[in-house]
């Protein structure tokens, strides 16, 4: 299975689960050795999460044996024998917020004090403390987890791991809310740990990451394994090739070399020393999965839409067919105009940013997590209030704060965490899509037919290829990537003149990552539309006709013309200049470009 | 048919795999046939989960059946619809709150405040009103109005003000019990017009005009959840409030609205129980601690606390049960000593059955 001779710490044998008629896995073998980092990659509804909640001890297998170091597993459920094996840091924070770092660390397993049934607080401390200094990480144990940031919390959590003596770490998309810096300090972690003999189980959508990081790779699809492989032994192709299989032959532009998930470019294996944290240049394509430079494809016509989801047809309902009414833009008008924003958002300050979306144009906005992307998407959105400057939408005035407004005036929205605020997880699918046009769908008095909403979202589905078992699943029983089509289609449900999108490819594989970003560049050739694309996820940034990148809440440089230069962009981010065409941009971005910004 | 899961009327274009485009079109033709098929299937998933009691309320009346010879008799559920009616219109009140992913403790209060008021506008001076001598229909008015006033002000309180809802309605309660009582120093009210009575006294031959109007008010609400924009933006809020307001959803409006009707509902239940008992009593509503009966009727049900789940044919059968416990108790004559333990007792039993038939979705999270 894997690579080499080491002993298996982890050993999985013809593991099945099923789901009703669902077989979620069907008889995977995995095996793990001690400093071993093991990548696991496959598309969203591959079975990647079962497989973790079974490693996790938190379901059992309907088949099938997983064994430690030889012997048979402990009981499911027998969580703390299971965690002295394996312990998960889970894609969302297993961290209670109001307690300190040290609780965190030792929650339900805490040191026992002299009296019985106390907590001795003195060894938890000294004991977390020990642990921190040991593996080189600084967070004081009596810090309230509350207070820190989500890269901390990532290493409070490798901390509990290592504290209940876990030989093997399972790391669930661990990068997926941290900025490029934390990735290449988390990546020097994984590597510590695999150094000291910890076998890691590396999970993520980042190609990129697992070819940096990770000696072998083991690819699921459709539950079952069809591929386990050491890393140096495979092109990123073949690997995407394993990921969604046979049917992927066509023209889209997952395989060949063009889009989001072109070969590798550059130096993606690190040097033998540990990367340098050098600002402006982290480890090349580890952060994103484009290529160095990024082609545009923006036109519904080019290079045709993902193979076989979407029919011919369905790519233009996206965008008009569930209402009729187009916004009637004119390519060129000024759709979005934001003048002077400024916020003090705990995601990131504005400070004065103005910027100008067009009908038909796609604008990404990018930076560093910090730098105030997300706060605009979410300021220009309604979804927070602003402390001052104005946002226009087609030359009226949009109140600030008021997401209901901004929505009427024709600014649809996706927010950065579907979770939070992307669907009603336990309303349908249908129901959750139309969400934002019942006005329209309620007749008389206000009713509203389920059949109505089944219609109104169907070519929404369609286009978006969602997976459901009918218009009236329940959104909670959908994957990751149909859920955030759900939240796709909702957007667009209501013919926005604006689609303001922040981080919607995040936790998404790489199929239907495509797929949404192209939906949205249809969406804006199609009716018209301006869409403001507010993420820090430099590949998606192909769909982009311009692109403005902030530096601590301000517009700090501007990309006029597609292709963008990733090393480029990255340098920008970070708030440098290289000589060159950077500045390709326009005047505009000049003038929003005071001298003391570019001093800095 | 009044679930918030019903079919949504049309097949999925696509089952899982991994090919979408071939099977849309595949879908396509087949669309019918599947269409039918599961919205059957889709009926029968939510008949059994709103019916959830069903077989417990069976049991129940087998039981009284057993119990007593007149527990089997048009006028004995008569009665019981009698009984239950006023408490079933706050229970679709409080319902609806626990919907939007509110509580709201007050409505005991208001159940006993507004026909207080309004009686004692209506009532001559000989009588512990105040004089006014207001006409009768006026004074419905006035006790509606008085409903809308307190979940206007609980509803600005808890959404505007951010205030903790328990806390805001748990002070609401004795303020309003307090007013109840200072109006009038504590007097019962009695010779109500009838006017004012007819809703809790009056019969359709042998059915009670309240059991009537509240089945009314439980239809027409189950419906506008069901089917109004309304309804579904109570159900997007109690599910998941961020993701409402991110679609659009005015959520304040929506929540303060939910509030004012919960309180006129319970203003209308506090007129029912005034015309039952042909008198408007200092102890009618917080005295009676009535408010404890209204959370059992709906969580039994299965509209649960924490929002966004649950449907009015379940409160509905909340309320029947707890009608129906109480009727055989006090025909099996258990001594009053003894009621209140029996009563408990049965309204954790009837929880607890009600978890095992309905599954999951009556479970609370782990």
């Amino acid at each position: 299975m894997t690579s080499t001779g080491r002993p298996a710490l982890v050993e999985v044998t013809g593991v099945e689960k099923r789901f009703g008629t669902t077989r979620a896995l069907r008889g995977v073998d995995l095996s793990i050795g001690a400093g071993q980092c093991l990548g696991l990659v496959g598309r969203n509804g591959a079975g990647k999460s079962t497989l973790v909640s079974i490693l996790s001890g938190l379901s059992e297998p309907d088949g099938g044996t997983v064994r430690f170091g030889g012997s048979p597993a402990p009981r499911v459920g027998d969580i703390q024998r299971w965690r002295e094996w394996i312990a998960t840091v889970f894609q969302h924070s297993m961290i209670v917020p109001h307690l300190s770092v040290a609780e965190n660390v030792f929650l339900g397993a805490s040191p026992h004090g002299t009296a019985p049934g106390t907590v001795s607080w003195h060894t938890m401390r000294r004991r977390t403390r020990d642990i921190m200094r040991e593996w080189g990480f600084d967070i004081a144990p009596e810090t309230p987890c509350r207070e820190l940031s989500v890269e901390q919390l990532q290493v409070v959590e490798i901390v509990r791991a290592l504290a209940r003596g876990a030989r093997c770490v399972l790391l669930d998309e661990p990068t997926a809310a941290l900025e490029r810096q934390a990735i290449v300090r988390l990546f020097d972690r994984v590597r510590q740990l695999t150094e000291a003999g910890v076998a890691v189980l590396y999970i993520s959508h980042h190609l990129e990451e697992v070819f940096e990081i990770c000696q072998d790779v083991a690819v699921l699809r459709d539950g079952e394994l069809v591929l386990a492989a050491p890393t140096a032994s495979l092109g990123k192709d073949e690997l995407v090739a394993a990921m969604v299989g046979g049917v992927r032959t066509a023209a889209g532009p997952t395989s060949p070399a063009p889009g989001p998930t072109s070969p590798l470019t550059g130096p993606t294996t690190p040097a033998p020393g540990p990367p340098s944290p050098v600002a402006g240049s982290p480890p090349g394509a580890a952060i994103t999965e484009a290529g160095a430079t990024v082609p545009v494809s923006a036109t519904p016509g080019a290079g045709d839409t993902a193979p076989g989801d979407t029919a011919p047809e369905a790519t233009p309902s996206a965008g008009t067919a569930p209402g009729k009414a187009a916004p009637d833009l004119v390519p060129g008008d000024v759709v979005l105009a934001v003048d002077g924003l400024t916020s003090d958002s705990a995601r990131g300050r504005l400070a004065g940013v103005t910027l100008r979306v067009h009908a038909g144009e796609v604008v990404g906005v990018t930076g560093l997590l910090s730098a105030g992307v997300a706060t605009l998407g979410r300021v220009v959105a309604g979804a927070e209030a602003s402390t001052g400057g104005e946002v226009r939408l087609r030359d009226r005035l949009v109140p600030p704060g008021q997401r209901a407004a901004a929505q009427r005036a024709g600014i649809g929205y996706i927010p950065e965490d579907r979770r939070a605020e992307g669907f009603v997880a336990m309303l349908g699918v249908a129901e959750n899509i139309t969400m934002t046009i019942t006005r329209r769908l309620a007749g008389r008095l206000g009713v509203l037919r389920p059949r109505a909403r089944a219609t109104a979202a169907a070519p929404l589905t369609a286009a978006l290829s969602l997976v459901s078992s009918g218009p009236g699943q329940p959104v909670s029983e959908l994957s990751g990537g149909n859920q955030q089509k759900v939240t796709v289609a909702r957007s667009l449900a209501h013919n926005p003149s604006l689609i303001v999108a922040i981080t919607p490819t995040r936790g998404v594989d790489v199929a239907s990552k495509e797929l949404l970003l192209r939906s949205l560049a249809d969406v804006a050739t199609e009716s018209g539309a301006g869409v403001l694309l507010c993420t820090d996820e430099l590949s998606d940034l192909v769909i982009c006709d311009r692109v403005v990148v902030f530096v601590r809440g301000e517009v700090f440089t501007e990309f006029g013309r597609p292709p963008f230069d990733r090393d480029e962009l990255i340098l920008a981010t970070e708030g440098l200049v290289t000589e060159g065409p950077v500045m390709n941009g326009t005047a505009r971005a000049a003038a929003y470009n005071p001298a003391e910004e570019a001093a800095q | 048919m009044i679930s918030n899961q019903a079919p949504e009327g049309q097949a999925a274009p696509a089952p899982s795999g991994t090919a979408p485009g071939a099977a849309a079109t595949a879908t396509a033709a087949a669309a019918p046939a599947g269409a039918m098929a599961s919205r059957l299937r889709g009926m029968n998933v939510n008949v059994l989960r709103e019916a959830a009691l069903l077989p417990v309320l069976i049991v129940l009346i087998i039981v009284g059946t057993l119990v007593s010879p007149a527990f089997f008799t048009a006028s004995n559920f008569a009665g019981i619809g009698e009984q239950s009616s006023a408490l079933g219109v706050v229970v679709v009140g409080e319902s609806l709150i626990l919907l939007i992913g509110g509580m709201d403790l007050s409505l005991e209060s208001t159940f006993g405040l507004a026909p207080m008021v309004a009686a004692w506008l209506i009532l001559p001076v000989s009588a512990f009103g105040n004089g006014t001598q207001l006409n009768p229909y006026l004074g419905i008015v006035v006790l509606l109005v008085v409903g809308a006033v307190v979940g206007l002000v609980n509803g600005l309180l808890i959404v505007k003000g951010r205030l903790n809802g328990f806390i805001v309605t748990l002070g609401m309660t004795i303020v309003l019990a307090g007013l109840q009582n200072g109006i009038v120093k504590a007097q019962s009210l009695f010779n109500l017009p009838s006017a004012f009575g007819y809703l809790g006294s009056a019969s359709v031959g042998q059915v009670p005009v309240s059991l009537i109007v509240t089945a009314v008010i439980f239809i027409l609400t189950g419906l506008f959840l069901r089917y109004h924009r309304t309804g579904r933006a109570i159900y997007a809020i109690g599910g998941n409030q961020a993701a409402a307001r991110a679609a659009g959803i005015k959520i304040d409006r929506v929540k303060i609205g939910v509030y004012m009707a919960g309180s006129v509902l319970a203003a209308v239940g506090g007129l029912m129980e005034a015309g039952r008992v042909s008198a408007v009593t200092g102890q009618q509503g917080y005295g009676e601690g009535i408010i404890f009966s209204v959370f059992a009727a709906a969580v039994i049900g299965g509209v649960s606390l924490k929002g966004g789940r649950g449907n009015m044919v379940g409160a509905a059968s909340g309320v029947i049960l707890l009608g129906i416990v109480s009727d055989i108790l006090d025909l099996a004559q258990v001594s009053n000593y003894w009621i209140e333990a029996i009563d408990g007792a049965v309204i954790l039993f009837a929880l607890f059955l009600a978890r095992i038939v309905g599954g999951e979705s009556t479970a609370e999270e782990r």
